[in-house]
């Protein structure tokens, strides 16, 4: 996955500004921030489905969204997006209808015990508890067995053993070579990633490996070792704003001066 | 060609899965004709006359109100958002809710015409043609829904698009007045608008007249359908804000 000059544009204001980004095939991604740093803008562009994007954003050699693609990539959305009014199984047909699967059956009943719901199979999603229906979202994604795989916070709202099993399936799914960029909040999964992103602001704050961050903050772990490097970012944001009222205020003089 | 089949049948089975909607697609427009049966009971020739029309309108604005909602309710799903990132075309999610509904509109036209018949409805020209009217009416009315429907941003906008593209149609269409006794400019109007011509192919059968005198009507309501499909696909946006 390639990114260059990444611009994005919502309700009239750039949400995303000039953001770059290289993400090698066969890894875990983490993409990591505070809420309303541009998360979700960002994979939107990536599966191709954000409007007012510019730049360039190239997708396993080709560009985002383009039609060749989209049998290619598996995209899970923030909140649940399966139909509340058909069984699991249902919805899982009919998604890995669409992504053509040559044996739907046998894709269907993996991607069921991927996600552990063996035995909710003929369950109505409406009826299923809020993990268990962000699962067959989950599960919707992956029934296409696709090379690239786009989780919007996948692990929200399961308990820790869920998570634990879910990591454990994307390092499967990577050791197989797919690539998965997955956002989350959960700090500690973050350690569990080949590669994690920073974001704040609509811009990259870091691009480094679990070791790496732990090693250049000097935090003890991984959450305080984010906020370490939120806060320098917001700090140096502030010092730049400062520096242009500076410059402004000092232009003046330099004109006289000449 | 596959997709719009996949789409079709997973319409089909969260259709299944709603009985109620089912019964209300397909009873009220009976409960309907069988109010207006009762009404005229001791005037049978009034059903004679409006009967046909009403079981082309009644289908047609039951199936434009359910259809109207169909993006919304994928869009606010987020389910549309993740069906423009798989190989699904714009062309197979209408096409696919439109075979769907056509399916049931099928059932609704022979269940219907069969009601109307029961409670005293005598068509002069002949039956079948009246079947097949009211279900291309009722794709009619699917197709505007679903072309309506993408446009609307919101529950209050999706709801309104009945009143905005159905009442002007029904005002002109020649049920309230003959078409020939109206201003001259709302006459020209109401050519251009789909219902006048489903009016008039069952005003017509109703008088006694055949496939010959009707297919220029047929024809012109087959137009519209493939139109309001062409108009729900090129609304549809696969990126979206």
């Amino acid at each position: 996955m390639v990114i260059r000059g990444l611009r994005v544009v919502r309700g009239g204001r750039p949400i995303i500004d000039g953001l770059e980004l290289d993400v090698p095939a066969g890894s875990v991604v983490g993409l990591m921030g505070p809420s309303g740093s541009g998360k979700t803008t960002l994979m939107r562009a990536i599966v191709g489905v954000q409007d007012k994007v510019t730049g360039t954003v190239d997708v396993l050699d080709a560009a985002a969204g383009s039609p060749a693609l989209r049998r290619r990539v598996g995209y899970m959305t923030q909140d649940a997006s399966v139909y509340n009014d058909l069984t699991v199984v249902q919805n899982l047909r009919y998604f890995a209808a669409l992504a053509g699967v040559p044996s739907p059956a046998k894709a269907v009943a993996a991607a069921v015990a991927t996600v552990d719901l063996g035995g909710h199979e003929k369950q109505q999603v409406v009826t299923l508890s809020g993990g268990e229906r962000s699962r067959v979202s989950l599960a919707a994604a992956l029934v296409g067995g696709p090379e690239l795989l786009v989780l919007d916070e996948p692990t929200v709202g399961l308990d820790p053993v869920l998570r634990r099993d879910l990591w454990a399936v994307f390092r499967r799914l990577a050791a197989e070579g797919r690539t998965l960029l997955v956002s989350s909040h959960v700090m500690d999964e973050a350690m569990q990633c080949d590669r994690l992103l920073l974001m704040r602001a609509g811009g990259l704050v870091a691009d480094t490996t679990p070791d790496q961050l732990l090693a250049t903050t000097g935090a003890p772990d991984a959450e305080r070792a984010f906020l370490a490097l939120i806060d320098a970012a917001a700090a140096r944001a502030a010092a730049g704003a400062e520096a242009v009222t500076a410059d402004a205020e000092t232009q003046p003089t330099e004109e006289t001066a000449r | 060609m596959n997709l719009t089949l996949a789409t079709a049948s997973r319409v089909l089975s969260q259709l299944r899965g709603d009985h109620r909607t089912v019964a209300l697609i397909v009873g009220l427009p009976c409960l309907l004709i069988g109010l207006i049966a009762w009404m005229f009971n001791d005037r049978p020739e009034v059903l004679d006359q409006f009967g046909p029309m009403l079981v082309g309108l009644f289908p047609l604005t039951v199936m434009f109100l359910v259809t109207s909602v169909a993006t919304l309710r994928e869009r606010q799903s987020g389910t549309l958002e993740r069906l423009m990132t798989t190989p699904i075309r714009k062309g197979d999610f209408v096409a696919g809710y439109g075979l769907a509904f056509a399916t049931l509109a099928l059932l609704q036209a022979f269940v219907v015409v069969g009601f109307a018949l029961l409670v005293g409805m005598d068509v002069a020209g002949s039956l079948w043609l009246v079947v097949v009217v009211a279900l291309l009416d009722a794709v009619l009315g699917c197709t505007l829904g679903l072309a309506a429907s993408a446009l609307a941003r919101s529950e209050f906008q999706a709801v309104q698009m009945m009143p905005a593209i159905i009442f002007p149609q029904l005002i002109t269409c020649g049920l309230l007045m003959p078409r020939d006794q109206m201003p001259e400019v709302l006459e020209w109007l109401s050519r251009a608008f789909p219902l006048t011509y489903a009016i008039e192919a069952m005003t017509s059968l109703a008088a006694g007249d055949e496939w010959a005198d009707i297919r220029g009507a047929v024809g012109v309501i087959a137009l519209f359908i493939v139109g309001a499909v062409v108009l729900g696909i090129l609304t549809l946006r696969r990126r979206t804000p």
